[in-house]
Parts: structure tokens; C-alpha cells; sequence
């Protein structure tokens, strides 16, 4: 099955008539209103609006951080949120379900590469040994199996972002968050990881949502979701 | 699963291995100031040991020749051998000075005893035998069997080497003849034996014409020392110790002790304001140590905290994260109390006083830190689990 007709089919996330408000009576704040989206396994689509406009709100209800007030969250045709988490134990959920990619790499330094990617397989209840072993696939597949043994002060800055979408991608999750993860690159690194990005939505199948303001990736989006005043609205563009 | 905390810990192992010394460093003092109080105890009973009395005769109601100036004659014993009970009776005399060359003076307890006394201490040589200018002495008082040592005007040398035996102070105990000893209380220099006896020849009153042999007498009572500091009794078995206490306190008008009264005040009184000194020390540098591991511990947990963001936001549970801090902070008490442990075992035979290291105050120091390091990594527990995972994303 292709990425669209996985799409036409089942949504890997889909969000219905979320809603998120800070603060209670006339200080209260709504950030997020009724926001609807849908993305597919295998896609990359970028949310973009200005700073306050609630991008990393977002990011955070759909990463199980903070609770939505109101809304439906499913994630590969399973209901996680239905007005309230269906599973208490959101650190597990996020273990089980998502993959976080940051601004910086936020590797643990105090471990090697492979460790990095491998711990992740272990929290679910991996062995060792298949956790290595899924460790290695990942660094192989993003092409820093070489540099597996190295701690984390020894790799370049983009190995590093290597090593921490192959940390992403380890637990096999539906959906993966990434928040600007080209923030801190110069535009000719920042191509490479979109790049890179959607290379591992085909192989992997996660949809990835990307917050950004990097004007220069844009374009690579087919899809993007705008926020303004806690409302998101949807864009189709062509991508390079 | 991977061990964060052993992880973490090789990650820095220099900087964790350094700060763990430095605490060990504290560990030692600790170890060392409760090795100085037990060193006071032990010398307090191997001097009652070496005394091997069972009742101690001194001058009445005073506490004794440690606590208190205590003179009797030195014929006072022959009246305590007439009681019922008393075995056998034998002077002695005690004080402080400093002996040795001019290169090297060593401050000691002089112990004048009767040269016939059995001294259960000796490791080398041979007791006292003569009745004059014959040492034993203790092995910390760095002299050696052979040696001449000058006190005052005279010349002793060195017959017996004993171990363990020093004053409740921490001085190594030097015995001598009992008659040496009463010499060395009352001698003078000659420029002063010469004042003092012009002074009485001046004086007509002491001194008549027609009298001559009273300043002969009167210079003979002044010039001798018939006096020791205590009288010490062994009683014969059968007998209890404490009846004939009481009976020398209440017929022969001294107070008399028995061994136990003797260790209490020896070891409860005497030491009493040094163990309380000294016990504020260790409450004091406990209360530093704990501090320390403590700030350790939680600056170590600061420095990455958003690492534990990370780890908690991709589903790190927090009993994995607190055991990393946890067993970091056990670790760092751990090599604190290892080289606390070295460094004071080695340190100890250099200090001047009596250090004794018990294996049940190692036992109370390790686990005294193992307990502090709990207690300490607490606070670094508790900002961990603070750290929202939200903290992780948007910058």
C-alpha cells in the first residue's frame, strides 16, 4: 500500500474539535480552538503561525504533555483522547506512541549513539539484544552506524540530528512531533534533514508533523497547517 | 536496560571520582576525631590496667592524682596494710615534663614506682630493678632501650619499652624508681637550693647560736620529699573492695576509690568536657558532610535537567530516573567513605595523640553516610521529578 492510499484509508493521527484554554474566568485564554487535522502514515506536514499562536500547545496535547480540554485524539485508528486520556499513564503512552524530535538534538550525553537509540526499544520492554539490534538498523538506515560507538560530545551536529531522529523513530511509533528541528541549522543543513525527514516517513510510515518558521523549508511541505489566534487552517501547495 | 546511573557516572568519572575524595577527606576528619575521644578512653583504662589496683588511696576528698593535686606520706601504707582485706599496698607518684635531648623533647607522664612492680606492658627489656636512674618507657615516646635521657640533674637510662600505656591526656608514660620520682617533684636548681638555704640561715629564729643543729633539721624537713600522689591497694580475694573503702575513708581519715569509681572518674569526668567538645565536632562536620553530598547531588542533578525533560517526555519512568540519582549519590558516599577510610588509616600513627580506629565506628560512619546520601539525594530526587517533560519542547 502506498503512502496514499494508506491515507485515503487510515489517518495516522486525526484530531477532532480540540480545544485548549489557560487561566480560568476573564483571564482565561483559549489557545487552541476546535482544531481539526488529519495527517497520513508516510507524510510530512509542517505547522507553521507566529510566535503565541499555540504551534508548541499543540505540539504538546498531541504529545500527551499537557491535556486538551476538549476534542478526540486517534492515533492509527485508536482513540487516545475522548475529552480525557483513556490511558493514565501518559509517560507510557508517549513511549508507546510518539516520537519527539527537538530543536536541539537533546541527546543523553552520558551515553554512546547506540545507546541513545537503543534505550527507548528497552523502556518498552525490548531486550537487550533486539534493542541494539533495532538501534543498529536505525543508525545504518541514516547512515551514523559508523560513528555508533561514539559519545555523544564526539559527533558533529548533524550526526547528532541523526542519532536523535533514529531515537525518534526506535520505539516504531504512528506519529512523530518535531518541533523546529531546523532551528539551529543553516539553510543547506536544514534541506538535508527535511529531507532526511521525509525519507524516514516513507520507510517507517510515521506521520511527522513539523512546527516551523524556517521559510526556506516551507516549500518542501505538500501539506501545511497554519495556527492564527488558535485556529488552524489548511494549506495544499505544490512541493519541491 | 542500560544503567543511567552507571552511565552517567563514567561520562564524568574524574570530576565524580574528585568530588568523592574531597568528601572522603571529610569522612576521614570524622573518622580521625572519633578515633582521638576513643584513643582518650583506651589510654584512661590501660592506665588503670597498668595500675592494676583495686582500690586507689588519695589525699581526702580530693578526686586523685589525675583529676586533683593528691599528696600522702610515703609511709602512710603501712597503716593500710594492718586492715583486713588489703593484700598489697604501693606508693606512687606522678607528673608531667618534658624529656629528652635538646633536639628532641618529648612531653611524658613520669610514673614513680616501686622498682619490684610488675609491668604487664612490656614488649621489650626488662622492668625497673634498681632503686635509681632506670626508665621504662612507652614505644610512642620514640625512645629506645640503651638510651640516656637527662632529667634535671640526673641521668636515666632506658631498661624497658612498654605499648599502649599513656597519661588520660595522651602523653606516653615513663616509669621510674619511686624515689627518682619524689626527687624530681621537689628538686631545684642549685642557684635556688642556695637562696632558699641562705634565707633560712639568715632567719636567728631558725638559725640561733646556740642551736646549731636546728638548721641542719629544719633544712633536712624542707629538702626531702617523703610524699606520693597516691597510695594503691590489691585486696585479697574474698574481700569486697568497696567494704574496705569504706572503712579506709572512715578510719584512716583519705579517700580510697575502687578500680570502677577510678574509671568513672577517669573516663566519665575527665574525658567528660573533651568527649562533649569533641561530640559537637562530629555533630558539626556530620551536618557539613550531609550538606555537601547533598549540594553535590543536587548541582549534579541541575546540570541536566533537561536531559531528565528528555528522558522523562520519551516515557523514562521516574523510579528509573530517581535511582539514577540515587545511586549516583550512594557512589559518591561509597568512594567518599572508601578514601576516608585510607586516608585516616594512615594518617592516624601520625597524629600526636592516641588515635583508635574501631571496626564498630567504621561500621557507624558507613552507614551513617549511606544514610546521608539517601537523605541527600532527596532534594535532587525531588527537583528531578519536578521537571515538567513540557520543558523539553518549544525551546
Amino acid at each position: 500500500m502506498n503512502v496514499e492510499q494508506q491515507s485515503a484509508t487510515m489517518p495516522a493521527i486525526q484530531v477532532e474539535n480540540l480545544s485548549k484554554t489557560f487561566g480560568k474566568g476573564e483571564s482565561a485564554v483559549t489557545v487552541l480552538k476546535d482544531i481539526n487535522m488529519q495527517v497520513a502514515g508516510g507524510e510530512v506536514v509542517g505547522l507553521l503561525g507566529p510566535s503565541g499562536s499555540g504551534k508548541t500547545t499543540l505540539l504538546q496535547c498531541l504529545g500527551a504533555v499537557i491535556d486538551p480540554d476538549v476534542g478526540r485524539i486517534t492515533f492509527g485508528g485508536e482513540t487516545l483522547f475522548n475529552d480525557g486520556w483513556k490511558q493514565q499513564d501518559r509517560r507510557a503512552l508517549r513511549r508507546d506512541h510518539i516520537g519527539f524530535i527537538f530543536q536541539r538534538p537533546y541527546l543523553i550525553p552520558f551515553m554512546d549513539a547506540t545507546e541513545n537509540v537503543a534505550f527507548l526499544p528497552m523502556l518498552q520492554g525490548k531486550s537487550n539484544k533486539q534493542a541494539y539490534q533495532r538501534a543498529h538498523d536505525l543508525l545504518e538506515l541514516l547512515d551514523v552506524a559508523h560513528r555508533a560507538d561514539a559519545h555523544i560530545e564526539q559527533l558533529s551536529g548533524g550526526e547528532q540530528q541523526r542519532v536523535a531522529i533514529a531515537r525518534a523513530l526506535a520505539n516504531n511509533p504512528p506519529v512523530i512531533l518535531a518541533d523546529e528541528p531546523t532551528a539551529p541549522l543553516d539553510s543547506q543543513r536544514a534541506l538535508t534533514v527535511m529531507k532526511l525527514l521525509h525519507e524516514m516517513a516513507q520507510k517507517s510510515s510515521a506521520a511527522i508533523i513539523v512546527v516551523t518558521h524556517d521559510e526556506n523549508i516551507i516549500p518542501l511541505f505538500k501539506r501545511l497547517y497554519r495556527l492564527r489566534d488558535g485556529i488552524l487552517h489548511e494549506e495544499l501547495q505544490q512541493a519541491d | 536496560m542500560i544503567s543511567l546511573a552507571y552511565r552517567d557516572i563514567g561520562n564524568s568519572f574524574g570530576r565524580y571520582l574528585f568530588t568523592g575524595i574531597g568528601i572522603g577527606l571529610l569522612i576521614g576528619v570524622t573518622l580521625t576525631i572519633a578515633g582521638v575521644f576513643r584513643g582518650m578512653v583506651e589510654d584512661g583504662r590501660a592506665l588503670l590496667k597498668v595500675a592494676d589496683a583495686d582500690i586507689w588511696v588519695v589525699q581526702q576528698n580530693t578526686l586523685g592524682p589525675f583529676a586533683e593535686p593528691s599528696s600522702l606520706p610515703d609511709d602512710f601504707y603501712r597503716g593500710l596494710l594492718a586492715l583486713p582485706g588489703v593484700d598489697r599496698a604501693r606508693n606512687v607518684a606522678y607528673l608531667t615534663l618534658e624529656i629528652g635531648s635538646d633536639t628532641q623533647r618529648v612531653r611524658v607522664m613520669l610514673q614513680g614506682i616501686d622498682p619490684d612492680t610488675f609491668l604487664s606492658n612490656i614488649i621489650a627489656g626488662r622492668p625497673l630493678s634498681r632503686s635509681h636512674y632506670e626508665l621504662v618507657v612507652d614505644q610512642r615516646s620514640g625512645f629506645q632501650i640503651g638510651d640516656t635521657i637527662k632529667i634535671h640533674r640526673h641521668e636515666y637510662r632506658v631498661v624497658g619499652i612498654t605499648e599502649g600505656v599513656r597519661s588520660p591526656s595522651g602523653d606516653p608514660m615513663v616509669f621510674l624508681p619511686l624515689k627518682d620520682a619524689q626527687e624530681i617533684q621537689f628538686l631545684k636548681d642549685n642557684d635556688a637550693l642556695y637562696r632558699d638555704r641562705k634565707k633560712l640561715r639568715d632567719n636567728p629564729q631558725l638559725n640561733p647560736p646556740n642551736n646549731p643543729q636546728l638548721i641542719d633539721a629544719v633544712e633536712q624537713s624542707l629538702f626531702s620529699n617523703h610524699r606520693v600522689n597516691a597510695i594503691l591497694l590489691t585486696t585479697r580475694a574474698g574481700f569486697d573492695p568497696d567494704q574496705i573503702a569504706a572503712d579506709i575513708e572512715k578510719w584512716l581519715r583519705v579517700t580510697a576509690y575502687t578500680k570502677t569509681q577510678m574509671e568513672q572518674i577517669l573516663i566519665g569526668n575527665l574525658i567528660a568536657t573533651g568527649s562533649r567538645q569533641i561530640g559537637m565536632f562530629l555533630a558539626i562536620l556530620t551536618i557539613v558532610t550531609a550538606a555537601i553530598i547533598a549540594l553535590t547531588v543536587y548541582s549534579m542533578t541541575q546540570t541536566k535537567l533537561k536531559e531528565i525533560a528528555v528522558l522523562k517526555l520519551i516515557g523514562t519512568s521516574n523510579f528509573l530516573i530517581s535511582r539514577m540519582i540515587l545511586l549516583e549519590a550512594l557512589g559518591l558516599g561509597l568512594i567518599g567513605f572508601l578514601s576516608g577510610k585510607l586516608a585516616v588509616t594512615y594518617w592516624a600513627p601520625l597524629f600526636p595523640k592516641h588515635v583508635v580506629l574501631l571496626m564498630d565506628d567504621t561500621l557507624r560512619a558507613l552507614v551513617l553516610t549511606l544514610i546521608i546520601c539517601v537523605l541527600a539525594s532527596i532534594a535532587g530526587i525531588r527537583s528531578a521529578l519536578k521537571v515538567p517533560p513540557s520543558s523539553a519542547i518549544g525551546g
